[in-house]
């Protein structure tokens, strides 16, 4: 049973049963603890390859559609300028921290680098968000686009801070705990972690007074307003919120990467964490992860699925593109869209035999 | 105009100033001082051109951006696709026939059918559902993107301009005059010009279609209150798929520009794209007004950035959109909305 069934239970019996309801491991819906157990003994059964290049991407690909989709699924604004900010955490660490490149970097430690790093990208996301805010809907969209492109090129012109073209290789994680944390099994768990922690803090902000009141700006920001709620600030602080999960996981992207350059803050990756959230289901944060592992698992072995039919193998985004367009077209919420509607339909088709689809 | 220096004296002044500086700059000969500064006034007059030429194409992409999102709201972020299947097709029959002009026919055609579909297929069924015409638009152009380069491949095509387009024409501009006393003068492509003067053309055309014809007359009264409009029995789906697969074609004659004066390439769906997006943006959607002026900014802080800061000169453009912006949200020529 999820949560919200709990509460719309509760709002029928009372507020002490909700607060019961809420406590102790008993009340976690079995799927979780599946899950939950799937993803923690999965290096047991999975090699190095599918850890590393597959569940590690898919983490960090996921947290980044996933603060996209805190902004588009509980704020209503679109924005792809995720990307850059995730990216613009990266080079930061690559600038403060240590790289293979020391005449730009500064060689800080880790533990002082990544907070400055994530602080710069924080207030550069709210920066863009503010920006963003003072338009709506479609504009947003483009605003954001449009801030991405002028990162990308210009990091890809300077050459003091970004090291232009080449960017930065050899950013390694630290060596904390004797632990080489760029192994398939550790960058496993400490990217699986990361993202755990930033879903179940979606799942917490979705649900506090702030998220709340985020969630009525996007149905209505005019009743909002009348009701006294700043709209303007919610906003803009739903892009810091969202800009500092992206941060973090730009420091992962880094790490897991060992490299970064203006290739990985192009249009391009911009629009495949969109096409993530979208894919993935915008509605609920768990839809963004879901999307990451299609989406990454379509990258890894696109070449092998479209030799077998007879296609080429560098026709990589046509895939992902046909996959995007089919999904959009079909169910706009997404694969985690499909499942309510897969119920809807069977409880339609079983009604003209005069069963009520109680069954489901 | 009068209008403009009553409501805003001041502002009226600055603009006056600066248009007579320009002109001053463009017909007289330098001083040594104000090439010490600037550069060679050769250089500084190439930057212009090529700023007002550049600004031309960007209009023509932009103006079909503009007037489908105007009329429609549809937000077809495959126009920059659109644009790169103008510019192939174009390469396609300028290399097989070898007349140029049959090219924008062809073009025009082939992209407004494109249009057409489009609008037939996405818009009208998400009528008002701005975001998942965006997700789709967006797919398309991936799709589009993939296809063309299987179809042909990576390589950078240019359109070669017909002969009696080729080579250079002498302007009456003194760039400067020699020791002794011979005046040097500008010269520019030829084809170069007869493109901006035909942008200009189709931009004058457009603004009097819109304002003088029965058909432009319903397109305005569309873009002001599309319901009342389609209320008062006027077929207004025929209206949009006109609009569309004209807006479409204008993108293909774009491309058809586009692969002449510069190239063919992948990539260049992304870069039109963005261009036209920040046109409109700067220019104010939905304006074909704004779409010009807009182009022309563009245009001109493009080229004048990459003489003047060749570092910086893409991100300038963007400097302008959030400046734009940040005190008028809406656009230049944007109604408030």
């Amino acid at each position: 049973m999820t949560v919200d069934a709990v509460a719309s239970r509760a709002g029928a019996t009372g507020q002490a049963y909700r607060q019961q309801a809420l406590l102790g491991p008993a009340n976690i819906a079995w799927r979780y603890w599946v899950i939950g157990f799937i993803l923690l003994l999965m290096p047991v059964a999975a090699n190095s390859f599918v850890l590393f290049q597959i569940f590690g991407w898919a983490f960090i690909l996921g947290m980044i559609a996933l603060s996209l989709m805190f902004l588009g699924g509980y704020g209503g604004m679109v924005s792809l300028a995720q990307m850059a900010v995730a990216g613009l955490a990266a080079y930061m660490l690559a600038v403060f921290g240590t790289s293979g490149v020391p005449q730009v970097s500064l060689g800080w430690p880790w533990w002082l680098a990544v907070p400055v790093a994530i602080v710069i990208a924080v207030v550069f996301g709210t920066i863009t968000g503010a920006l963003a805010v003072r338009t709506e809907g479609i504009y947003t969209i483009m605003i954001t686009l449009a801030i991405a492109t002028a990162f990308f090129y210009f990091v890809r012109q300077n050459y003091t801070i970004f090291n232009g073209f080449n960017g930065f290789n050899q950013v390694l994680p630290p060596h904390l705990f004797g632990v080489d944390w760029r192994q398939p099994i550790p960058i496993y768990y400490l990217t699986l972690a990361f993202a755990a922690l930033a879903y179940f803090l979606v799942v917490y902000v979705s649900r506090s007074p702030f998220g709340l009141a985020l969630q009525g700006v996007r149905d209505n920001p005019r009743r909002m307003a009348a009701l006294g709620f700043n709209v303007t600030a919610h906003r803009i602080a739903a892009y810091a919120f969202a800009s500092f999960i992206a941060a973090v996981a730009g420091i992962l992207l880094v790490w897991l990467n060992a490299q970064v350059s203006p290739g990985s803050v192009a249009v391009g990756p911009a629009i495949d964490i969109l096409v993530i959230a979208v894919i993935g289901g915008i509605r609920h944060p768990i839809g963004p992860f879901i999307g990451a592992l299609i989406f990454v698992t379509i990258r890894t072995f696109a070449l092998d699925i479209l030799v077998s039919f007879g296609i080429p193998g560098e026709r990589f985004q046509l895939l992902v593109g046909i996959t995007f367009l089919a999904i959009v077209f079909w169910s706009p919420d997404g694969i985690l869209g499909l499942w309510p509607r897969a119920r809807k339909w069977l409880a339609s088709a079983s009604s003209l035999t005069g069963d009520s689809g109680r069954a489901l | 105009m009068t209008d403009l220096i009553q409501r805003h004296p001041a502002w009226s002044f600055v603009i006056f100033v600066v248009a007579a500086g320009i002109v001053w700059a463009i017909f007289s000969v330098w001083p040594p001082g104000l090439e010490d500064v600037m550069g060679k006034k050769k250089v500084f007059l190439n930057a212009l051109f090529n700023g007002v030429t550049l600004g031309a194409l960007y209009f023509l992409v932009a103006s079909g951006f503009t007037l489908i999102f105007g009329l429609m709201k549809n937000v077809n972020l495959a126009h920059g696709s659109l644009y790169m299947v103008g510019g192939y097709v174009g390469y396609a029959v300028a290399a097989t026939t070898g007349w140029w002009l049959l090219a924008f026919v062809v073009s025009f055609v082939v992209v407004a059918l494109i249009g057409v579909v489009l609008q037939y297929v996405v818009f009208r069924r998400m009528e008002g559902e701005d975001l998942r015409q965006t997700l789709v638009t967006i797919g398309i152009s991936i799709v589009l993107a993939d296809l063309m380069l299987w179809i042909m491949g990576g390589n950078t095509f240019q359109i070669l301009a017909p002969e009696w387009l080729g080579g250079p024409m002498r302007l009456p501009l003194v760039t400067a005059v020699k020791s002794s006393g011979e005046a040097v003068y500008m010269t520019y492509p030829v084809v170069r010009l007869v493109i901006l003067l035909a942008s200009a053309a189709i931009g004058i055309l457009m603004w009097l279609a819109l304002n003088r014809t029965r058909i432009g007359m319903l397109v305005r009264a569309g873009v002001d209150d599309r319901d009342m409009l389609s209320a008062t029995g006027v077929r207004i789906q025929r209206v949009f798929v006109l609009v569309f697969a004209f807006g479409a074609g204008l993108a293909g004659i774009a491309g058809v520009v586009g692969g002449t004066f510069q190239s063919v390439a992948p990539g260049e769906d992304t870069r039109f794209l963005l261009a036209s997006l920040v046109v409109v943006i700067v220019g104010g959607m939905g304006s074909i007004p704004g779409a010009a002026v807009g182009a022309l900014i563009i245009g001109l802080a493009e080229q004048f950035g990459s003489v003047y800061f060749p570092t910086y000169s893409v991100v300038l453009t963007f400097l302008i959109m959030v400046a734009v912006l940040a005190f008028r949200p809406q656009g230049i020529f944007g109604s408030a909305r």
